[in-house]
């Protein structure tokens, strides 16, 4: 009789635990498995933008999230992504790494977005790209960056190394003369685009007569104009980002430097950061970018002058990130278009589907304020013409060199011996086939 | 490469200008932790919203320079007054209920803090500001191995000002004589007729006053933007645990401080720099846990 009734319970006991414990998590798995990005009764197509409208990186990341909005509504107002309108997930993250990829999970497993668009510091799409990978999502990385990445869910529509710090460099060697002083902020893509520095100022006869880093969000830049004073440079080279950016340019000022005579270039100090800082202690510095407020060209009036009179363009100017954040959103479109036209189901589409389909998709002059780019169908990074602009007094930039022709990205261009970016994974000298490379 | 891409080659002038910088450094660390010394060394409360008294005294000098186009010179006296004002008003409304609570008042500054950060931004928003330096501060000063700023002159020759008021009115008004009365036993004070509550609203209000003070000054050098005060903070807290809570204490500490943080930067680099500071910080303070200098006064 005990034994009887103890086996009763014991089997209860195993039932009520499996449905508690096991039957959910089947379920969970199974819907996310089955459920469909896009359903056919959806009237809204979700997309999450992920940058910083608070913190050290609002300078920047702020202007970000105005332009998405506005290409979106835009894009909306033409109709919208196959017959549905786009409706934005606006995220704030803080600046803080932490909070990027917390905040990307809650994007992907919550909200059911089906691309992301975010980041301007190469450390928050570190912190983002593992999530993304393992949930093969979709992430759009618009802003410059060091490369040396192949993974198969992110689609950068900014330079890499080979495009703006390549030119930029003999440039100012040629111009100013060869020695060069490395002022960054401390983390990744500064130092891996001081690498590529060093060999691109190799190559023309340059010399590095100093290095130094500050702490994101640091302001104190004495110390080091103290050593720039010993090393005697030519030129400063920076890749210092945010509001470091504005406290070193004023401090330049206060410390007695003249641009003609030791001028920063820079992969960063746009007209956003011209804005915060003051057209005096921007002026005479170099920017080599993609885009620029001055190009003049049909689009990019049309571009500058729509965003500035919408409800998004109090800011007051446009900017190469801003540009390439624009440029983005027309990517998505397009590849969203691309993998409906080829798949005839809405329901059908997924986040990796958009980006295996994106390779050699163009965003053509009419639309494109930098001139037409295309996404290369091998490492998914974009085709542009870099240029090198000169701050005026006026706070926007002269343009005194700009390539003929589009320039291939190239993330691999200091690193030949990790291999070659395609699109199924980084093919590795001894015939391997690497996927997800950070 | 070589050693020298970590390592400074040496060059003594260049070196010596570092230790001229290292004063530089130290005055900014002074002004910063000077209202927070005051404050806690008299009452005893450890404000975790100085850094945001720093900001806010920084919005207001933006305010009045760029909406007023009030001068640089005369923004100084009215961001002490208006954080003074704002300093009174928060020790009346919050922190008078808390003196027996010592954690708690820990905990409401805290959360005064995020309040005016949230508050400033939805004001201000959260894009950066910038306070003019007026155009007499726009000089440098180069005598054989000196390079020194204008504003960074100005700065110095401010903090020994602001020390030395300090300093005068301790110990040489009756004011400072019952601050002081106050700060060494507050019962016995009291049976002597010193109203300890009202001299610690002043002391309050002082202290939140040399705050705006530091605030308006800092524009000057840096960009303004809601979450700048965190970064001083951590400066100010650092003057106060190795200085010990007087006066001298923190100028001695700021000037270590800012010494040694100047020469590790010239040797090795800005962030190497502070690794090395924070470490000696720990270590100083396994051994010397009361600071550098205590008055003989009973440790709170």
């Amino acid at each position: 009789m005990s034994n009887k009734r103890r086996k009763i319970l014991k089997g209860s006991a195993v039932a009520a635990s499996a449905a508690a414990l096991g039957f959910p998590s089947i379920y969970i798995k199974n819907a996310s498995a089955a459920a469909p990005w896009i359903k056919k009764k959806d009237k809204t197509i979700k997309v999450g933008l992920l940058w910083s409208q608070t913190g050290n990186l609002a300078v920047i990341e702020n202007d970000s999230t105005q332009v998405a909005l506005y290409a979106i509504d835009e894009i909306n107002a033409a109709g919208g992504v196959a017959g549905r309108m786009i409706e934005p997930v606006v995220i704030d993250a803080k600046s803080d790494i932490k909070v990027y990829s917390e905040k990307i999970s809650q994007l992907i497993l919550k909200d059911r977005v089906i691309a992301t668009f975010g980041g301007y510091t190469s450390a928050s799409r570190r912190a983002v790209a593992p999530i993304v990978m393992a949930r093969d999502h979709l992430f759009y990385y618009p802003t410059c960056y060091e490369g040396r990445e192949c993974t198969q869910n992110i689609i950068n529509t900014g330079p890499l190394a080979n495009q703006h710090s390549f030119d930029l460099i003999p440039f100012m060697a040629k111009e100013f003369g060869p020695k060069c002083y490395l002022i960054g902020s401390n983390y990744i893509w500064p130092k891996e685009s001081n690498k590529n520095a060093k060999v691109w100022l190799e190559n023309v006869g340059g010399e590095i007569v100093g290095e130094d880093y500050v702490p994101l969000g640091g302001s104190e830049f004495t110390p080091i104009f103290n050593k720039v004073r010993q090393a005697k440079p030519d030129f400063i080279f920076s890749t210092v980002v945010g509001d470091s950016d504005i406290a070193m340019h004023k401090q330049f000022l206060q410390e007695g430097f003249k641009s003609d005579k030791l001028p920063i270039a820079a992969l960063t100090t746009g007209e956003i950061e011209i804005r915060a800082m003051g057209a005096e202690a921007g002026a005479g510095h170099f920017l080599s970018a993609p885009y620029f407020q001055t190009l003049d060209n049909p689009t990019n009036h049309k571009f500058v002058d729509g965003y500035l009179s919408s409800k998004y363009g109090g800011g007051g100017v446009t900017h190469y990130n801003m540009e390439e954040t624009y440029l983005s959103l027309y990517v998505w479109k397009y590849g969203l278009e691309k993998a409906l036209a080829q798949t005839g189901n809405i329901e059908d589409i997924t986040p990796r589907m958009i980006r295996d389909v994106s390779g050699g998709i163009a965003v053509e002059d009419d639309v494109s304020p930098e001139g037409k780019v295309w996404i290369d169908p091998d490492n998914f990074n974009c085709w542009l013409k870099p240029k090198i602009g000169q701050c005026g007094s006026d706070g926007q930039f002269k343009i005194v060199k700009a390539a003929d022709e589009h320039v291939a990205p190239d993330p691999m261009s200091i690193y030949p011996e990790r291999g070659v970016c395609k699109a199924d994974g980084l093919h590795t000298p001894d015939g391997k086939i690497k996927t997800d490379v950070l | 490469m070589s050693i020298h891409d970590f390592w400074t080659p040496f060059s003594l002038f260049p070196f010596l200008n570092s230790l001229f910088i290292g004063i530089s450094l130290a005055s900014i660390f002074f002004i910063a932790a000077l209202g927070l010394t005051i404050i806690y060394g008299t009452m005893g409360v450890i404000n975790m919203a100085h850094g945001e008294f720093i900001m806010l005294g920084a919005y207001t000098t933006y305010v009045f320079q760029t909406f007023l186009g009030v001068p640089f010179l005369i923004c100084l006296p009215i961001a002490f007054i208006a954080l003074a004002v704002i300093g009174l008003v928060i020790e009346r409304g919050i922190i008078r209920t808390l003196y027996q609570r010592p954690l708690d008042t820990l905990l409401a500054t805290w959360g005064l803090s995020l309040i005016l950060i949230q508050g400033i931004r939805i004001i201000f928003g959260g894009e950066p500001k910038y306070v003019g330096v007026p155009s007499w501060l726009d000089f440098q000063i180069e005598a054989n191995f000196i390079h020194l700023s204008g504003v960074r002159l100005f700065i110095i020759i401010f903090a020994i000002v602001i020390g030395a008021a300090t300093w005068f009115l301790m110990y040489k008004t009756t004011m400072g004589i019952r601050v002081r009365a106050v700060m060494q036993d507050k019962e016995m004070a009291a049976s002597f007729g010193i109203d300890a509550n009202k001299i610690y609203s002043i002391t309050f209000a002082y202290g939140a006053g040399l705050a705006g003070v530091a605030g308006a000054l800092f524009g000057a050098l840096k960009t303004l933007f809601p979450d700048m005060g965190s970064g001083y903070i951590v400066e100010a807290f650092l003057v106060v645990v190795v200085g010990g809570i007087g006066l001298v204490g923190s100028m001695f500490s700021a000037g270590i401080l800012g010494e040694l943080s100047s020469i590790f930067s010239y040797f090795t680099n800005e962030t190497f720099a502070r690794f090395i500071l924070f470490t000696l910080v720990v270590v100083f303070l396994r051994f010397r846990p009361q600071g550098l200098i205590t008055d003989g006064t009973t440790r709170r």
